[in-house]
């Protein structure tokens, strides 16, 4: 059973929002004692997901929460957007495919970083990602 | 008329002590090596002390309630410490069980000639000292588990020694199977220590890993290519020949590494590629 | 608008990034240090990182393509100072980053594109760069 310990809404529209981000997540990872590597891995993965948001689906939230299950305590950062969401998620999901013109390592890339990896979308209604990172996973 | 167990037990908490560590010298499973006798009797007059007060404050039998918590304090604390001295369960069990064994046998001293009431008393101090019993174990294992946990940890640190064997030269001889977690760790040890020493060549030794699927040469491939970012060299030595064979049958790329089949050549490499030379001396005989 | 400053030093052109990047901001140093390198005609540009914390696909790419256009005119790339957690989080992204020179540290890094590039020479004379000399 995962328990949420505490929640905080972030709104992200413009690109200057990705650094207060990043530095919320931060702080939260600090909080729980997260080790540099990491938090560092959380904040790249969150990064990743972040650009995606603001190029596909205009911005939107990401709730930053602080987790626990059992002993263990980690950060989980849901992406939610009401952008023209993903059609085809598998494709999404695999290493090389991009519809823009990046390397399309964003999705792939920050599942790798993470321990837990969730994606929802609904074409036309939007996209929700939830990345859960372990402090000590 | 009233019959008060508390004050009954109160003034006779040094007979219960007495009997009571009586009781624990007499068992042959002592363990003196483990704890000496003033050691033990100072863990269990505490007890016996916070119990007995506690039976006459409240006289409740819950061991949810408030006014027992600083006996499962003291409870804890010496199943927590015994665990961590490496006592076993039926050590740490007999400790509880024969305090019970003792209060009983007052009792059946003092109120022996009532049976109900010796019941009726028997009865409640049973009730409690089960549940202590419970409470007992349950910190005794989870300070065993905290051993468990700290050992991992350990037995991850140790076994991914950087050690460096020449100036600008590190060597990581990994000993064991290298799954993922282990990956991780050996890389950071190994970052970690390249910015430390300002080495440029790291040399991974696996004469120690057991086998070598696709699993294990991906985790080493990213451990070079990780190494390479930094700006420094990472040569794989230590590798066998049924290695060699199953790398190959299995179809793995290593071709974008550097490996040697020595630690030795591996050093000869470094000491090449650093424009070092290890001479043997020409002893002039005069 | 922020700019990262790009330092002449010689032949070579020196970056220290000191703020954490954002995408702008990458992508204006791009252009700008491929300008530089048209307009001084340097040989070497060294990009220090050793104060990022994050690195991620895009800023990878990034990395990449200055090293790609810095090449095709005529000057090689070093990326010094990349700090552990970095790497390893690049590596599990799946960016190696393989057409790029690396280094530990700004010297390091200028005497690897003084090895790369061969003695400085006034009329530019091409010279085969030797960096696997003492390869087996």
């Amino acid at each position: 059973m995962i328990l949420s310990l505490s929640k905080d809404n972030i709104q992200v529209q413009r690109e200057q929002d990705v650094v207060l981000l990043r530095n919320r997540v931060k702080e939260v990872a600090v909080k729980i004692k997260m080790g540099l590597l990491n938090q560092t891995k959380l904040i790249t993965a969150a990064s990743e997901l972040l650009r995606n948001m603001l190029r596909y689906g205009n911005g939107g939230t990401c709730l930053v929460e602080i987790v626990s299950r059992g002993r263990d305590n980690g950060v989980r950062l849901t992406f939610a957007d009401k952008g023209p969401g993903i059609a085809d998620i598998p494709q999404a999901m695999r290493d090389g495919f991009s519809t823009g013109r990046s390397l399309g390592l964003g999705l792939p890339g920050a599942k790798r970083l993470v321990n837990e990896f969730d994606i929802k979308s609904k074409v036309g209604e939007g996209t929700t990602v939830m990345i859960l990172k372990w402090a000590n996973g | 008329m009233p019959f008060n167990i508390a004050k009954l037990l109160e003034n006779q908490k040094k007979n219960i002590l007495e009997l009571w560590m009586k009781n624990q010298l007499e068992d042959e499973g002592l363990r003196e090596d483990l704890i000496t006798n003033e050691e033990l009797r100072a863990q269990s007059e505490e007890l016996v002390g916070s119990l007995v007060a506690n039976i006459g404050a409240g006289g409740s039998t819950d061991l949810d309630g408030d006014n027992w918590s600083p006996v499962i304090e003291i409870l804890g604390g010496i199943a927590i410490t015994r665990a961590r001295q490496g006592f076993s369960p039926r050590e740490t069990g007999k400790f509880v069980y024969s305090l019970k064994e003792a209060i009983l046998e007052v009792l059946q001293e003092q109120i022996g000639d009532d049976p109900k009431m010796l019941f009726e008393e028997s009865r409640k101090i049973n009730r409690i000292m089960d549940g202590l019993t419970v409470v007992t174990f349950e910190t005794f294992i989870k300070g065993r588990e905290e051993v468990i946990l700290r050992q991992t940890d350990e037995i991850a640190e140790i076994s991914t020694p950087v050690i460096r064997v020449w100036d600008g030269i590190l060597a990581l001889p990994i000993i064991g199977t290298l799954d993922s977690q282990r990956t991780q760790i050996v890389m950071e040890n190994l970052l970690q220590e390249i910015v430390d020493t300002g080495s440029s060549i790291a040399i991974l030794d696996i004469s120690g890993v057991p086998a070598v699927d696709s699993l294990v040469a991906q985790h080493l491939i990213k451990t070079v290519s990780a190494t390479r970012l930094m700006g420094a060299e990472c040569i794989i030595s230590g590798i066998r020949p049924e290695i060699a064979q199953t790398v190959v049958h299995l179809g793995i790329d290593l071709s974008s590494i550097i490996t040697k089949s020595s630690l030795a050549s591996a050093l000869a490499y470094a000491f090449r590629t650093l424009r070092l030379e290890v001479r043997k001396q020409v002893v002039q005989n005069k | 608008m922020d700019k990262i400053p790009i330092l002449r030093m010689g032949n070579f052109l020196l970056v220290t990034i000191q703020v954490d990047l954002y995408d702008r901001l990458a992508l204006n140093l791009e252009a700008d240090l491929v300008q530089m390198v048209n307009k001084t005609s340097a040989r070497g540009v060294l990009i220090d990182i050793s104060a990022v914390s994050i690195v991620d696909s895009f800023m990878g790419r990034i990395i990449g393509n200055i090293a790609s256009m810095s090449k095709i005119l005529d000057a090689e790339t070093v990326v010094v100072g990349m700090q552990p957690a970095v790497a390893i989080t690049l590596i599990e992204l799946g960016l190696p980053l393989n057409g790029v020179h690396t280094a530990l540290n700004v010297e390091r890094g200028m005497k690897r594109l003084q090895e790369m590039i061969g003695p400085v020479q006034e009329d530019d004379d091409e010279i085969a760069p030797e960096d696997d000399s003492f390869a087996e």
